[in-house]
């Protein structure tokens, strides 16, 4: 059986949030920023940051001590890139034909 | 064993615990929600099969003299999706994954039992707004309803048959997290991964393609329906939408969902193979292993149906490869059923019957996937019959003779009598020999060049005879299901009663009553053994 | 016979939460926890689908996809990014007072979670009704005339490229905001259960796997937002 998964304290809670709301204001300052190509990796590296953080620590995957919550997670996340990846292999390769 | 006993002095059972239609229709017993389901979903076996009878008179003649062009187009269309998502996806699951998979684990129940009824009322809803669907004109798309057909051009009831499929898809996805749950979370004290029937193992796998494959076929119908509503052009090459978008997420479901249909039925044969050979099942792990492995592949091939659509010729090649991958798993299983029967103690009842006829079969109909997965012949064979007869190979010479065998094999379990054996046979024979008469022809006539789809086909007249030949085997077939329907309900009333154990199988549903009780198990059971112990079981008394 | 004898194991005395097909309060608290969580997954693909449509079609008009989202109000979408995440706040406020049995604490979180959903709810709709206005709605009304490639001044954007963006605009956050109403449903039903005292520091997994669904609804709205929002923001 597994153990309830503890919570975090409060103050984790907090610093958590901050970090949060920081990198909201720092993707949208780096949106204003020409990066070229980069401005959607960074977007989106931030945004993966801010989504691990709420994972991990509000949804308390962290503290879990079961290896399966995190399989689940793992699995979607899997299944998501294997939608978009392969779909890519499509797009990427040919020219856009209508427009 | 002291349990009480029903008002005619019979002991108490799930079946007469509670009497009135209320009783079952708020039921949150599993074995009662199967049963629900198994009304259910022959009730629309009997809606597709009528379509299909449909679609074969007319191809008797290659004029098209029967019906009309648009009509046997909604003749095609509403074959395909009242089997596809009203039949196959939920029949093994549904009726067999829910009787047995909670007792086969040592519970009293699935996780969500609740749930599990809601499921069968969004089943039951998405069946009538099919339903109505159909009765109201029907859509004549084909089930795999493309856009921008779909979409921009015609005028049939899509949206409605995307919303019923939607609502049926959420009965399904349901059904799969309650599996994945209860096989995680309730088994019986020493009932280890290793221990479970592979039937468990193949569920498990069956509800991870549902629950990760079904939300994508339900975006698909939610654009679709916004496309039609509001002409937004996501689809719609005129308004910069790509077609070919559609088929990627249309396939990125349906390709899993064959795999849906076939693999609980694996599971249904591996149990009766051991059984009807007394023996463990040759390589355990391999077969519980190919099941997962089957799951995960089956995502990487959807493309296949797309060879010839406008897909990039680089993309056509990784996906060709994918597809030979996704077979080797299941030729493990193959392998592994056939060295089961090894200097096993073969026995030939019904339920072996449809085991031996799947494994034929279901040969067969991957061997032709292998086929179809090479580009060179997919050009040449893709939207013919030999498509057709291919994957109707796999879900009717392999899933619905599964489900029929094992229909056969719990029966007893499910209804406490015994249907008569000498008819089941007769059935079974029946239905290969139909079956195959049906089908067989369908390769020939799609590798001489016989498009699929087609009402008419007169321009080609030399292909009447295999059609006659396949229409001919459609009906043998139509006789061959009809026998199981009128002995199973003629065997509730005057069938013998059957003992806790008929074939002496090993698995914790077997020692449960025939039929159980509401609660399976008076107590909690422990398990001490590993799957398959038919050596134990067989081994004499003293 | 074999080895087989099943043997009794005494079940937990009656505890009024504890459903009756379940051993123990822990088998039910994991069977629920690992049900949600297996949910949200199956929400990943539901969201993901649209995900790539989105992929191929900015990958495909990457500038016209440019100039209509910066026709998107960045004030309201980052404010709106901003009230979800104090939103999971609350819910994890919650939840530990949930499980610290504080009533009081537990019941002010809960609404404060209510008030920003709503918040959320509405500064969506000032977004939608300036779509509207602007005839940025798909369909019959749609309009996207002389609108400037950003980066590329002497280019304009092809109105029916953006009536895509557009599509998928409303689609992905339509959805997320249907799913944001289903989790205010949810929570208020959270709220009357919590009023009514029914949760403690041995029963609150209601809260719990409540609090799971609004965390991912947040994740989905953290990627929905640069998508959108921040495509080409740059002068």
């Amino acid at each position: 059986m597994s153990a309830h998964s503890t919570s975090s304290s409060l103050r984790t809670y907090i610093v958590i949030w901050l970090a949060l709301l920081a990198g909201t204001g720092l993707t949208v300052y780096a949106a204003g920023v020409d990066l070229g190509h980069f401005n959607a990796a960074v977007a989106l590296t931030i945004a993966t940051i801010k989504a691990t953080l709420v994972a991990l620590f509000f949804m308390h995957i962290r503290g879990a001590s079961e290896k399966l919550t995190k399989m689940v997670v793992i699995s979607a996340i899997f299944f998501l890139i294997l939608l978009l990846g392969l779909t890519m292999t499509d797009y990427a390769t040919r020219a856009k034909v209508w427009g | 064993m002291a349990t009480p006993s029903g008002p005619q002095g019979e002991r108490e059972n799930y079946l007469n615990k509670h009497y009135g239609v209320w009783s079952w229709l708020l039921t949150t017993d599993h074995k009662r929600i199967a049963l629900l389901y198994l009304g259910s979903i022959t009730f629309f076996f009997f809606i597709g099969g009528f379509f299909a009878l449909l679609i074969r008179l007319e191809l008797l003649t290659p004029a098209g003299d029967l019906v009309q062009a648009d009509t046997y187009n909604k003749l095609f269309t509403m074959h395909g999706m009242v089997m596809v998502f009203f039949f196959l996806i939920p029949s093994i699951p549904a009726v067999l994954g829910n009787f047995l998979v909670p007792m086969m684990v040592g519970a009293r129940d699935l996780a969500f039992p609740r749930i599990n009824l809601l499921s069968w009322y969004l089943y039951i809803i998405g069946g009538l707004m099919m339903l109505h669907c159909m009765l109201t004109g029907g859509v004549d798309t084909g089930w795999t309803f493309y856009a921008p057909f779909s979409t921009a051009f015609t005028n049939t009831k899509i949206v409605e048959a995307g919303l019923a499929i939607f609502v049926a898809g959420f009965s399904s996805i349901l059904t799969g997290l309650n599996f994945v749950v209860t096989i995680h979370r309730m088994r019986a004290p020493g009932m280890t991964w290793s221990r479970l029937p592979l039937f468990i193992w193949a569920h498990y796998a069956t509800s991870i393609i549902q629950l990760l494959g079904t939300p994508v076929i339900a975006i698909t119908i939610v654009l679709v329906a916004a496309e039609r509503a509001l002409h937004l052009g996501i689809f719609d090459p005129k308004l910069g939408g790509d077609p070919l978008l559609f088929q990627h997420l249309f396939w990125f479901y349906s390709h899993p969902a064959v795999y849906i249909m076939i693999l609980p039925s694996m599971g249904v044969v591996t149990e009766i193979i051991a059984c009807f050979s007394r023996k463990r099942i040759f390589g355990y792990s391999f077969v519980a292993l190919s099941s997962i492995a089957i799951a995960v592949f089956g995502f990487l091939v959807w493309a296949h149906h797309m060879f010839v659509a406008g897909i990039s010729v680089y993309a056509a090649l990784v996906f060709s490869m994918l597809s030979y991958a996704v077979a080797v798993p299941s030729a493990v299983k193959v392998f592994n059923w056939t060295a089961t029967m090894y200097k096993g103690s073969i026995r030939y009842d019904a339920p072996m019957l449809y085991a031996f006829g799947f494994l034929g079969l279901f040969t067969i109909g991957g061997l032709t996937g292998l086929f179809l997965a090479a580009l060179g012949i997919n050009v040449h064979v893709t939207d013919t019959y030999f498509v057709v007869a291919h994957f109707h190979y796999i879900m009717v010479g392999g899933a619905v003779m599964g489900y029929l065998g094992g229909m056969h094999f719990w029966w007893p379990k499910i209804s406490g009598k015994l249907y008569p054996e000498g008819w089941a046979r007769l059935a079974a024979l029946v239905v290969f020999v139909g079956f195959n008469l049906t089908f067989f022809p369908q390769f020939l006539l799609g590798y001489m060049g016989m498009p699929r789809r087609y009402y008419d086909y007169s321009h080609m007249p030399e292909f009447q005879v295999l059609n006659v030949l396949s229409t001919a085997g459609a009906t043998i077939l139509g006789v061959g299901y009809l026998l199981p329907m009128i002995y199973f309900l003629w065997s509730m009333r005057y069938g013998k009663p059957a003992p806790d154990n008929p074939w002496n199988a090993a698995g914790l549903e077997w020692k449960t009553a025939s039929p159980p009780t509401t609660f399976n198990f008076e107590e909690e059971p422990v398990v001490t053994w590993e799957a398959y112990n038919y050596a134990e079981l067989d081994a004499p008394h003293t | 016979m074999s080895d087989s004898t099943a043997t009794a194991v005494h079940r937990e005395t009656h505890n009024p939460a504890l459903l009756h097909h379940f051993a123990e309060p822990q088998q039910q608290r994991d069977a629920a926890s690992l049900g949600m969580w297996v949910f949200l997954a199956t929400e990943v693909m539901f969201f993901g689908g649209l995900f790539c449509a989105y992929l191929v079609y900015r990958l495909w008009y990457f500038g016209d996809f440019g100039a209509a989202s910066k026709t998107l109000s960045l004030r309201l979408g980052a404010t709106n990014t901003a009230v979800l995440i104090c939103s999971s706040l609350t819910v994890v406020f919650a939840v530990w007072a949930a499980q610290t049995g504080r009533r009081a604490m537990l019941i002010a979180n809960l609404v404060l979670t209510l008030i920003l959903g709503l918040v959320f709810l509405g500064i969506k709709g000032i977004e939608y009704h300036d779509k509207f206005v602007e005839n940025h709605v798909p369909g019959a009304s749609f309009s996207f005339e002389n609108v400037p490639i950003p980066g590329h001044p002497d280019q304009q954007a092809t109105p029916r490229h953006a009536q895509i963006f557009f599509a998928l605009y409303f689609i992905m956050t339509g959805l997320h905001a249907l799913h944001m109403i289903v989790g205010i449903g949810i929570f208020v039903w959270l709220l009357v259960m919590a009023w009514k005292g029914r949760f403690t520091p041995e029963y609150n997994t209601p809260v719990e796997i409540g609090g799971l669904y609004w965390h991912f609804v947040d994740i989905i709205w953290i990627y929905l937002f640069p998508l959108l929002y921040l495509i080409d923001r740059h002068p």
